[in-house]
């Protein structure tokens, strides 16, 4: 799960991270207000939306005042921001955060995350802030520095140092860092983060290090033992199918083809969007209904998929194992019926009871075409797509 | 012959007064699998269908001789009970639990590294089959055929379409080995081909993989110097947009890495056949094994 920049800098700050004094504002009024309390010569007013590269698209803008800080969150609240993460239809920005300028000397970067091949959090480091780092990845992969933390013993303070004096911190601003990193790295474990990234981390003028900018990601499988980080999930952010899939347990991302498909499994329903590609059609969504799915689960899915109004066809390819093919055939038969769907569909369901399954679709007298193999079903599905 | 399950397995079932626990049981005796009971914290002495259940993995150990254990509960309790049956000292732990955080499995390969003894399936997996012999997890039995193909996958279902594949192509299979689609995993690909490598009944391997960090480069890499029996492997999400997670948590493409079309041409470097479709796995064997 993704929230907003400001809901990770309390939590993070919650923990010790230092970050810039500031408030959240989603009207142009409290934008201003925020901007007179926290006083200075200047303040930032940063667009909140769950995707990077805000500055560019012109999210992030400076004020001189409480009155440019109110005329310029009016500009920026309510603005389609579109971002190289956000997609061409971009994202309408509901709330501002404000926060006091500081003087920049340095733009550092630190994130901690999960190493795979490992199986431990690695934390990384680079004196390249400010940047793009899978461009800096790319390009000059020596200017990233890690650290792999052995999870039983958390991150010891010579590994934070190493960090520090590698990316080129003094004595002083180390002892710092350490700190920082530190707080940074319980943060991760007690919220059982999947993500933390700060990107600058500042140093500024005077030698304080701050979290200019935060991301976090969370654990999904773990929310259920933070219901206060639950509660950030912000569903405007999301697309409404997905938000609705996911009250039903289903696994469902949209994509821009004609072709529904619904599966059971997550690598059969990859590999379903592949070959119905593969065929020379385009799959409109990923779906997974899980392995134990029930006929009712079957009907909500099959309403998720029809709501999408480029399916031209629809794919459902289910392999029973746990789930039987009479349940499967029975739950897409009274979708059909309720729904009232009048485009085609090709089922191919294999596996326990497929017989009686069959059976059941061929004496519905309904519009279905059957197939017995995968690629047999991509390519009548594609047909019948046009 | 086969890995890691055959006749001589002697099953635990943790969580199985549970209704998966219960279900997949009896499938698993149904099927020919020597369950030997089941551990429930605080049922101890009880029987359920039959079967004795303990309180804890040590006892049941010690009262069955099981050397084998699959784990049916719930996500908050699966690292546990995968920490358990290690320290209690058996030699195949399958976890077929889905959705266990990444912090607690993170702790509990920590843990396992110290008890080398224990081989971890999963999590989040459907579990291995040798068939005609034993089952531990969920793969349907009926759809299987004793023979000599081995299948190693990321993914439950599409482990399924590749055997059914094979059966339907005349083809059995030694044993069938789903790794799960998690970040975390006890075993790997590579964990895998190891064991098929030394089972001289295992003619050839099926290998599936997915979208998601760099086990299928490195079993890559491996097959290349090491593996001399014919492979086919099929990636799935050759069409996935990147930063996405495509269901499984591991399954997503991020920073440009972990694609499909790097997958498939490192195994294709390493002299693996590699199927664009996934209709083609069984046909991609039979071809494998002609020439």
């Amino acid at each position: 799960m993704k929230i907003h920049e400001y809901q990770a800098k309390a939590i993070l700050s919650r923990h010790g991270v230092p970050v810039p004094r500031g408030e959240v504002a989603s009207s142009a009024v409290e934008a201003g207000e925020i901007a007179k309390r926290l006083g200075g010569s200047v303040v930032v007013v940063k667009a909140q939306i769950h995707a990077g590269g805000r500055g560019k698209g012109g999210g992030v803008k400076l004020a001189k005042s409480a009155g440019e800080a109110e005329a310029v969150a009016r500009q920026i609240l309510g603005m389609t921001l579109i971002t190289h993460q956000t997609g061409s239809e971009g994202r309408v920005v509901g709330r501002v955060l404000v926060e006091e300028g500081l003087q920049i000397a340095r733009e550092l970067y630190l994130s901690l995350l999960l190493d795979r091949a490992a199986g431990k959090p690695v934390m990384m480091a680079s004196a390249a802030g400010g940047m793009d780092i899978e461009e800096v990845a790319a390009k000059t992969p020596e200017q990233i520095i890690k650290v792999s933390i052995d999870p039983g013993v958390g991150l010891v303070p010579f590994e934070a140092r190493q960090l520090g004096f590698a990316i080129g911190l003094d004595g002083a601003q180390v002892n710092k860092f350490v700190k920082l990193a530190t707080s940074l790295y319980d943060a991760f474990v007690k919220t059982d983060a999947s993500l933390v990234e700060i990107n600058p981390l500042l140093v500024t003028a005077a030698g304080d290090l701050l979290a200019l900018d935060a991301k976090m990601n969370f654990d999904d499988n773990a929310l259920y033992r933070h219901p206060d980080i639950r509660d950030l999930r912000d569903l405007g952010e999301e697309d409404p199918l997905e938000v609705e899939a996911s009250k039903f347990s289903l696994n469902y991302i949209r994509l821009d083809g004609n072709i529904g498909c619904m599966v059971n499994g997550a690598g059969l329903a990859m590999a379903t969007m592949d070959i119905i590609k593969l065929a020379g059609g385009e799959p409109a969504n990923f779906l997974d209904v899980g392995g134990g799915a029930t006929a009712e689960q079957i009907r909500n899915a099959f309403k998720i998929l029809m709501s999408d109004k480029k399916v031209k066809a629809v794919l459902i390819n289910i392999f029973g194992g746990i789930l039987r093919c009479d349940v499967l055939a029975e739950g897409v038969i009274a979708a059909v019926k309720e729904l009232g769907v009048s485009a085609p569909i090709v089922i191919r369901m294999e596996g326990t009871n497929v017989d009686e399954g069959k059976r059941l679709l061929r004496e519905s007298g309904m519009n279905f075409t059957t197939a017995d193999s995968m690629g047999e079903a991509a390519k009548n599905v594609v047909q019948l797509a046009g | 012959m086969s890995i890691l399950i055959d006749k001589s397995t002697r099953l635990l079932v943790q969580g199985l007064t549970g209704r998966e626990g219960t279900f997949h049981a009896k499938q698993a005796a149904a099927y020919g699998t020597t369950v030997v009971g089941g551990i429930t914290p605080g049922k101890g002495g009880t029987t359920h269908e039959g079967w004795p259940i303990f309180d804890t993995v040590q006892d049941a150990v010690r009262k069955t001789g099981a050397n084998a254990s699959v784990i049916f509960v719930p996500p908050a309790f699966a690292a546990d009970a995968v920490m358990e049956a290690a320290d209690a000292g058996l030699a195949l732990v399958v976890c077929i639990t889905e959705g266990i955080p990444t912090l607690d499995m993170m702790r509990a390969m920590t843990f396992l590294k110290e008890r080398p003894a224990t081989r971890l399936v999963g999590p989040n997996c459907p579990g291995l089959i040798s068939p005609g012999k034993a089952k531990a997890g969920i793969i349907p039995g009926h759809i299987c055929k004793e023979g000599r193909i081995g299948i190693v996958s990321k993914s439950g279902t599409l482990t399924y379409e590749a055997i059914h594949q094979l059966t339907q192509l005349g083809m059995g299979q030694t044993t069938c080995l789903g790794i799960g689609g998690d970040p975390l995993i006890g075993t790997s690909h590579i964990d895998a081909l190891k064991l098929f490598a030394a089972d001289p009944e295992t003619a050839a391997v099926i290998l599936i993989g997915e979208i998601g960090g760099s086990a299928e480069e490195e079993a890559a890499a491996w097959v290349k110097t090491h593996f001399k029996k014919p492979v086919v492997a099929f990636i799935a999400g050759q069409t996935a947009p990147p930063g996405r997670r495509m269901g499984h948590a591991g399954a997503i493409i991020a920073g440009g890495k972990g694609t499909a079309a790097e997958k498939m041409a490192a195994l294709s470097a390493a002299g693996v056949k590699v199927v664009k479709s996934p209709a083609d796995m069984g046909t991609g064997i039979k071809e494998v094994l002609r020439s």
